[in-house]
């Protein structure tokens, strides 16, 4: 029922909206439970075990029951919060958890076997056999047990993520967070305040009360509107801080674009990092209920909730209320109820020393022993010492007294401790370095002791930031003690909710401790209490209260259970903002890139890169038959690949051959200008860590390519090398690769085709085998290296990369007038298998140079890295797995890269294994498959016959054992 | 955590790669012994608190750091360059 009186809410704007397909009305700045609680509507939930009938329990982001579904198919979010959740027109909300409807459940049914559903029952009901529990008991208590739903289908609105820096994080806004923000803000610290709401003020939102003479609401207006004018203050509403991280970083969640209608390139949220050099935490604290029989029917909640409804929103939840307490808090709320003219039927405390000023039915030393009613509050029930009397209530107002919301202290790993006096915990100091707690969140209760925190916290966080900042006057504000009696659970039979999120009782956890489940963490485990959405925020000290008396503990020895990130739930969406499809990973792209597209050639990743695996000719059905045609390019015609994705890295200076020489286990500063040498780099360990050539362009400049695979480990490692090891060598190098364009040019016309591109032709003489220098390609600077990755005569011709798409062109236009054309990564690998030559299938980082057959390229002459390493006794045995070749004998003829190698006869088990197959292609050339692989002793057992199984893809045959090169095992053809 | 690079300023960890202990910058000469190597290769202190570590600047300058660690609480201490390191001599 809406109220008279001057909430919040904008009496002028009504808003439209819909929940279980019912349309209702509420007005601007409702909230989904404030809007539906002035409609009348107390039944918002089913619970999370029982089915119970739930209602709304707070006002606030720590709601456990009133969860609910908002939109539709990819853009449904379910597990809502309808406590956080702003109405605007047209917002479609329904409820969770219930079948058929919401008003009639038929999961209803299991709150009667309550008696069996208590804690553990999981455990020990649906232990055999042993199979169902994945095919049956888990998949139906799923469907029954739970909260809303995903849709399944792939998000299509849009996340963000971002990041922020400031001096000075201010988690919070109320008189606390208002206060430190202007204090520092005022030093002239760059200030970041973050509030979860969606207007500046905290609790002084929902409390009458005055500060400075003047209505606190519009004191925390004043101060909002002073903020928003300072330009070194940001202010961020609608934005949860859900975690502290190491060294002042924070997330924070950010609501975009819950509160309106989704607008086109508007994201919904947007997950924040934020980089803090110091933080007032100023969070508050959250009121506790109290444990008694069916404390959970709807209408029963928290007396700041029913506060907050009444004076921020202008609704009673009720006609007739009655609240309940332990703690000073209650007589302010039914003060406030009063005051907007809501009927007070009861005012319980079960302090028996307490005394009421107000003018309402009192009872002190009084308990809330049951209630009525099933899905609304009838009556509730007071036990006193004279006995138990029945009041007809529609709304109880409860309060267990405030717990301080100091989760994010306790993110690093910190406990809090517990204060006697105000029955709570509250952090200590330093559990989160750069963090000082300030007000109600540091057990500061009154509104005069926050503002004095805000501004001392403020004040701390300046001079440590070496700024001066100034005592202000403070407001005058309320500065009454909090005073408090514990009680947890009032005695007596019947369940009596803890936690209402995961429906746990008291009885669950006393259950608990007598299984012995007595630490705290075991008893969590064990009856579910604290996890799912609120974690437990709602009943996380009165449990462990519970089960401190049942096992005869102190709260203190008793202890927290471990507060973890995030604060409020996030969605995996906001997390992984940008980070889905192409922003997984960043694409490279070659110069021809555009070219083989064209050709409709298909792209395979190669680290970052994109590369043709095949070009189809017109007929061609399959790959191989593309791999087939192109493979014969190279042997017979010539063939033109796009080799730019290998690491290229320029390094110039006095010691650059010394430094190669370090790098590489063979000798580089020997080498002439003008020559490339193949070298074979090690890790400190003794292992092959990569492979490629080095051209010396001059005296002092030399080109290495490194795979494309390890370019960028390579560069990382030489970059340690270069500072950490050798800083004393004067040289310098960069990375290149993205700077040149660079073709192989490969077969028996590889150098005709060049003669028709070059501005000067070469010749065998002044071009020998493994050559390198500068040439012209029609007025362009080019380098041209004669190397050879497939064994035939050929080129890699390199261009500025600008130049790269129009060489390509040329030279594929060219190449195939002279009957050959380009080819791709299939042909490319099966031309380098044919000649043996190893890639990273070979060199995977368990193999040595000893085991590839290179042992002859470790330079005895010069230390090297991993030059000790490889000498160890244990990487030279003879019966290592060496690389060999293989040749299928057997009846498939069909060898798999993968599959293992065993003695012929044997067993072929993991006992009996002699090692494995690493690359396999099939040879157009040699009409055969052909297979590189490691083989115990396997240098020495060439002309054997083993047998290769695939148990996987169960393929069996057996092959003959080779030397690795297949082809041309002289050379001869790349010297030609 | 952030990592305060001396050319770059303080950054996010993420920037940052790591490498494990500063000892790795100690590398023994070729004909050292076995034991010296194995050290050097594979035996590192695990301890409680404040370490000596190498860190690389993948995403900024590329510089190798030595940065000192407290491992229980992730607080940073001097973070040098590793080539100024190895270029103090005692």
């Amino acid at each position: 029922m809406r109220l008279a009186g001057k909430g919040l809410i904008n009496r002028n704007k009504r808003v439209r909206f819909c929940f279980d397909g019912r349309d209702y009305e509420g007005f601007e700045g409702d909230t989904l439970a404030s809007a539906l609680l002035a409609n009348g509507v107390t039944l918002m939930a089913r619970s999370f075990k029982y089915h119970r009938p739930r209602g709304v329990l707070t006002a606030g982001s720590e709601e456990p029951n009133a969860l609910v579904t908002v939109g539709k198919g990819s853009s449904q979010d379910p597990n809502v919060r309808a406590t956080v959740q702003e109405i605007y027109e047209g917002l479609e909300a329904v409820s969770q958890n219930r079948w058929p409807s919401l008003d009639f459940d038929v999961m209803a049914v299991n709150d009667l076997g309550a008696p069996f559903l208590g804690a553990g029952f999981y455990y020990k009901t649906f232990m055999w056999p042993k199979a169902f529990w994945e095919k049956l008991y888990e998949p139906v208590i799923r469907r029954a047990a739970g909260l809303g739903a995903i849709s399944g289908a792939p998000i299509e609105d849009k996340y963000e993520r971002a990041f922020a820096h400031c001096d000075v994080l201010v988690i919070g806004s109320g008189p606390t967070g208002l206060m430190a923000a202007l204090t520092a803000a005022e030093a002239g610290a760059d200030v970041l305040l973050a509030e979860e709401d969606s207007a500046l003020g905290g609790r002084l939102l929902s409390e009458s009360g005055e500060i400075d003479g003047i209505p606190a609401r519009d004191w925390a207006a004043a101060m909002a509107e002073k903020l928003a004018g300072m330009d070194n203050v940001r202010l961020m509403t609608r934005t949860s801080v859900t975690g502290a991280y190491d060294g002042g970083t924070y997330g924070a969640l950010e609501r975009v674009a819950h509160h309106r209608p989704l607008a086109k390139g508007l994201p919904k949220e947007c997950f924040w990092r934020i980089a803090a050099k110091r933080t007032v935490l100023a969070a508050g604290a959250l009121e506790r209920p109290v444990a008694f029989q069916n404390n959970d029917r709807p209408g029963v909640m928290m007396a700041s909730a029913l506060r907050a409804y009444v004076n921020r929103w202008n609704v009673a939840p009720g006609q007739k209320i009655a609240l309940f307490g332990n703690n000073d808090s209650i007589h302010d709320v039914a003060a406030d109820l009063l005051a907007a003219g809501v009927h007070i039927a009861a005012l319980i405390d079960s302090r028996a020393e307490a005394t009421c000023a107000l003018d309402v039915p009192f009872y002190a030393g009084a308990q809330v022993c049951g209630t009525d009613g099933r899905k609304q509050l009838e009556a509730v029930s007071i036990a006193r010492a004279s006995g138990v009397e029945k009041v007809l209530v529609d709304c109880l107002g409860m309060s267990g007294g405030w717990n301080p919301t100091l989760h994010l202290t306790c993110h690093m790993n910190g406990r809090p401790e517990w204060r006697e006096e105000i029955a709570a915990f509250v952090p200590k100091v330093g559990m989160v370095p750069g963090l000082m707690a300030a007000g109600a969140c540091n057990g500061a209760f009154s509104t005069a002791a926050c503002l004095g925190e805000g501004v001392g916290a403020a004040q701390a966080a300046c001079e440590a930031l070496g700024l001066e900042a100034k005592a202000p006057k403070l407001p005058s504000a309320e500065n009454r003690p909090y005073r408090i009696a514990p009680l947890w659970a009032v005695a007596g039979k019947g369940r009596a909710w803890l936690d209402f999120q995961n429906d746990v009782t008291v009885k669950d956890v006393k259950q608990a401790a007598v299984e012995n489940f007595r630490s705290v963490e075991h008893m969590k485990r064990y009856t579910t209490q604290g996890m799912a959405t609120d974690q437990g925020k709602n009943s996380n000290v009165q449990a462990l209260a519970v089960l401190a008396d049942a096992t005869g503990r102190g709260i203190p020895e008793t202890g927290t259970t471990t507060y973890r990130p995030p604060f409020t739930p996030v969605a995996i969406a906001a997390m992984a903002a940008g980070a889905a499809d192409k922003g997984f990973a960043p694409e490279r792209f070659t110069t021809s890139h555009r070219l083989t597209v064209a050709a409709n050639a298909p792209q395979i990743e190669a680290g970052l890169w994109y590369r043709p695996s095949y070009f189809p000719a017109k007929g061609e059905t399959t790959w191989r038959q593309s791999c087939d045609r192109e493979v014969g390019y190279v042997r017979q015609a010539v063939g033109i690949c796009d080799v730019s994705t290998l690491g290229k890295i320029d390094i110039k200076g006095k010691d650059a051959g010394a430094f190669l020489d370090f790098l590489y286990t063979n000798m580089f500063s020997t080498l002439k200008v003008g020559r490339v040498r193949y070298g074979l780099m090690l890790r400190e360990d003794g292992h092959v860590m990569d492979d490629g050539t080095t051209a010396r362009l001059a005296d002092d400049h030399f080109v290495m390519t490194t795979t494309t695979a390890a370019a960028g480990e390579v560069m990382k490692h030489m970059e340690f090398v270069s500072q950490g090891l050798r800083p004393d060598m004067d040289m310098r190098f960069a990375s290149v690769t993205e700077q040149w364009a660079q073709f192989a040019v490969a077969g028996p016309k590889a150098r005709a085709l060049l003669n028709e591109v070059l501005d000067s032709p070469i010749d065998g003489e002044s071009w020998p085998f493994m050559a390198c220098g500068p040439v012209k390609l029609g007025g362009v600077d080019g380098r041209l290296f004669r190397i050879s990755f497939s064994g035939e005569h050929a080129y890699e011709v390199a261009v500025p990369a600008r130049y790269g798409e129009s060489l390509f062109a040329t030279l594929k236009a060219r190449a195939e007038a002279l009957g050959g054309g380009v080819y791709g990564m299939e042909a490319l690998n099966v031309l380098r298998i044919e000649k043996g030559f190893i890639t990273h299938a070979e060199i995977h980082g368990r193999v040595t140079a000893f085991d590839i057959g290179m042992q002859g390229m470790l330079s005895k002459k010069k230390d090297f890295i991993g030059k000790a390493a490889a000498q160890r006794a244990g990487l030279l045995e003879e019966d290592r797995e060496m690389l060999v070749g293989l040749k299928p004998l057997g009846a498939v003829k069909q060898l798999m890269a993968g599959a293992h190698l065993y003695n012929a006869g044997a067993e072929p088990v993991r006992q009996s294994n002699q090692g494995y197959i690493t690359s396999v292609g099939f040879s157009p050339t040699l009409g055969t498959y052909l297979g590189l692989g490691f083989l115990r002793g396997g240098r020495a057992r060439h002309g054997e016959t083993v047998q290769m199984v695939d148990h996987v893809r169960g393929v069996a045959t057996t092959c003959e054992v080779c030397h690795p090169v297949f082809l041309d095992p002289e050379g001869e053809r790349s010297r030609d | 955590m952030r990592i305060a690079c001396p050319l770059c300023g303080e950054r996010d960890s993420r920037e940052f790669s790591y490498k494990g202990h500063a000892l790795a910058l100690e590398r023994p000469a070729e004909d050292a012994g076995v034991a010296a190597w194995d050290d050097y290769l594979h035996n590192r202190d695990n301890p409680a608190g404040l370490t000596q570590e190498l860190w690389f600047h993948d995403m900024g300058c590329a510089s190798w750091l030595v940065a000192e660690r407290n491992t229980v609480t992730h607080e940073f201490g001097a973070v040098r360059l590793a080539e100024d390191v190895k270029g103090a001599k005692p």
